[in-house]
């Protein structure tokens, strides 16, 4: 059954309609649908950006069809509600990968381009949007522009939070992998000072990513679990399941389950369980990027409020940083903080004007929402970030302000004069208060 | 899979959402497939998305299964293209409008003719080429509309219940021939077809209903409730007395 809803669970909204599309060459006309409309495909965006309060949503999960696939230069064209996960069921047990994967694969392939998602391997490989060749964009006048990299049109289309017109399809550059396995490295580190020392290792590793107990204070705080490994055969070779678990979340969770207390038992338990300091694997590609795939709809432990993710990047300077001020905020407040992810961007330039990384520290960390409590501690720490000269990921936010959006988003009025007039999101109404 | 080996599947309505689904596990196993529908450039998208999973050769053409002379001279072309078929899965079909087959005899015959008539003279011609082959499978979309009439959509379900009552005959008569008849009686499927329709707990997507249905065709099945709980689901339904069953509002 077909819900729309943004990952978080926070804010809710109702679109005044839903308007499904079905074929690339059938494509809505758009000039004589009144109000404004908005792509969706599998709603993993966290807040609002997803979302189209008032407005009328193209949903776009039938467009889900592979069109050419150029085996010789790796290039894959598909329609933009195509998820990942399909992606690579398909190209794994050929040698191919994607060259960028979230922390999730149901996410769409318009999805990854409108978020310029990045993956563990940004320090190396930089945003999905930079392996992006070309797309076509279908705009509210009619218009279909194929568009490629050096396109202001497509700078504006990759990060641009499906705002410049509805991707009908796009042409990836995929990577070769010797196997669906990956060789990882799992190492426990005690405070921010160890994550340092191991991440000044990442350019040896293709994919790096820490995670966080957020709750320690002291001279643990900023403890966790190191994770990097690279590409491996693995035999024998498995099909991925293309489907999503059997195993789900069936409803909301009642309030309150994910407290500051049950979290911080969770937090230690997880810091403490993994046996050894140091292990050694090789395992399968998937729970190894998408440990949270097993379970789905998970977001729904949060309960009906729901929950916001606050991710960050602040630049990356040594010493104290802008970082450690962000742990202690969050570890003082008391919010009942889940565990973080904590990783180096690389310095690869994001191709998108409204693209989130750049080079420094991104933090994302869960808070169950509650309230004015959580906003008040998101606020503070939009300052510390403003003040580092760092940005807020509009794909996880639902409350950032107006002012930090700008702040945050230099080219904004560049992006601004390629926005398609008749797209708009509640996530644009929100920060754009005009 | 070399091409002889290859499973040979013609596919009548292969633009619907269930047809390019069970299309899609069949290219997955390196078939050939021969695509019929009634728009080209959907044929296309459907073909290439194919290609790409794998399917060792993909043929199109456009088939109105309406239109009499067309439909048969579409089905000598297919049949040669191949040189006979393995798997024959006929899909096509409408969900009409209950409201305006019961105000306008046109609307009702319409709705008989896509989803009864024109499926019979289709596999009156593709039943006499597979009992000449004297192999393979027919495998036809129905529904459990079929079961029984509802007043909420009995004219649907009088087309699928007659097309039940003749895949039964022929299923009767093609068994000597070794040519299976597999009748397929999808449930609430989430598609475009049923996007009117208000969704509830027993829907299920496209992907699952191919699953079942690629299943039932593999073991040759003869009747087949996808997903298997409407089997329970109808069997009650059907042992309902008509006295009982014409007072409910179904």
């Amino acid at each position: 059954m077909r819900t729309y809803r943004s990952w978080g669970g926070y804010p809710r909204a109702t679109p005044a309609g839903v308007l499904p599309v079905l074929w690339r060459s059938e494509p809505p006309a758009l000039g004589r649908v009144t109000g404004l409309v908005l792509p969706y495909a599998c709603g993993r965006s966290y807040g609002d950006s997803c979302l189209n309060d008032g407005g009328l949503l193209l949903d776009v999960h039938r467009l889900d069809r592979l069109i050419e696939f150029d085996t010789e230069h790796g290039l894959l064209r598909c329609e933009a509600g195509v998820t990942l996960a399909e992606i690579l069921a398909l190209i794994v047990p050929r040698g191919w990968f994607l060259p960028v994967v979230p922390g999730t694969r149901w996410v769409s392939v318009g999805g990854a381009i409108a978020n310029d998602i990045h993956g563990k391997n940004h320090h190396r490989t930089g945003t999905f949007g930079a392996h992006v060749t070309r797309l076509e964009l279908l705009r509210s006048t009619g218009e279909r522009i194929v568009c490629r990299p050096d396109d202001e049109l497509f700078r504006a289309t990759v990060g641009g939070l499906g705002l410049t017109g509805l991707v009908l399809w796009a042409e990836l550059r995929l990577a070769r992998v010797p196997g669906a396995g990956i060789a990882m490295e799992r190492i426990r580190f005690a405070n921010l000072d160890g994550f340092f020392e191991l991440a000044a290792d990442d350019h040896r590793f293709e994919y790096t990513v820490a995670w966080v107990d957020c709750l320690a204070r002291g001279r643990g705080m900023g403890r966790g679990i190191y994770l990097r490994g690279d590409h491996a055969p693995l035999e024998p070779v498995g099909p991925s399941p293309a489907r999503p678990t059997r195993l789900r979340v069936p409803c909301d969770a009642p309030a309150g389950l994910l407290n500051h207390a049950t979290l911080r038992a969770f937090n230690t338990v997880y810091y403490h369980a993994r046996l050894g300091a140091r292990r050694q694997a090789t395992v399968p590609y998937a729970p190894f990027f998408f440990p949270l795939d097993g379970v789905g709809d998970w977001s729904r432990l949060y309960g009906t409020r729901g929950f916001v993710q606050y991710q960050c990047v602040v630049p990356d300077e040594p010493g104290e940083g802008p970082i450690r001020t962000i742990f202690e905020r969050i570890s003082r407040s008391g919010e009942p903080a889940s565990l973080a992810v904590l990783k180096r961007f690389g310095t690869a330039r994001s191709p998108g004007l409204l693209s989130f990384p750049r080079p420094g520290l991104t933090l994302a960390v869960d808070f169950a929402f509650r309230g004015r409590l959580t906003l008040a501690l998101l606020d503070e720490l939009d300052a510390v970030v403003r003040e580092a000269g760092g940005a807020v990921y509009p794909a996880k936010d639902a409350r950032m302000s107006p002012e930090s959006f700008r702040t945050f988003f230099p080219e904004l009025e560049r992006f601004e004069r390629q926005r398609d007039p008749r797209f708009s999101s509640s996530f644009w109404r929100r920060v754009h208060a005009a | 899979m070399p091409p002889e080996a290859a499973q040979r599947v013609l596919v009548v309505g292969a633009t619907s959402a269930i047809a390019s689904e069970v299309a899609r596990r069949f290219a997955a196993e390196g078939a050939r497939l021969y695509l019929t529908g009634r728009t080209a450039a959907r044929l296309d998208a459907v073909a290439s998305d194919l290609r790409v999973r794998g399917a060792a050769q993909v043929t199109t053409d456009i088939l109105d299964v309406t239109d009499r002379g067309r439909a048969a001279e579409a089905l000598r072309r297919a049949w040669e293209a191949y040189d006979g078929y393995d798997i024959a899965l006929v899909a096509h079909g409408v969900l009409p409008d209950q409201a305006e087959c019961q105000a306008s005899a046109t609307a009702a015959l319409a709705a008989i003719d896509v989803n009864f008539t024109s499926t019979v003279a289709l596999l009156t011609d593709l039943a006499n080429r597979f009992e000449a082959q004297r192999n393979g499978c027919i495998a036809v979309v129905s529904s459990v509309a079929g079961d029984r009439g509802r007043q909420s959509n009995y004219v649907y379900g009088a087309a699928k219940g007659g097309l039940d009552r003749f895949l039964e005959g022929l299923r009767n008569r093609l068994h000597r021939a070794g040519v299976s008849v597999v009748t397929l009686k999808p449930g609430f499927v989430d598609t475009p077809m049923t996007a009117s329709l208000r969704q509830g707990p027993l829907f299920v997507s496209a992907r699952r209903a191919a699953a079942g249905i690629h299943r039932a065709i593999g073991r040759r099945t003869d009747i087949a409730y996808i997903p298997w709980f409407w089997r329970p689901i109808m069997l009650v339904i059907r042992l309902l007395p008509e006295s009982v069953f014409k007072r409910l509002r179904l």
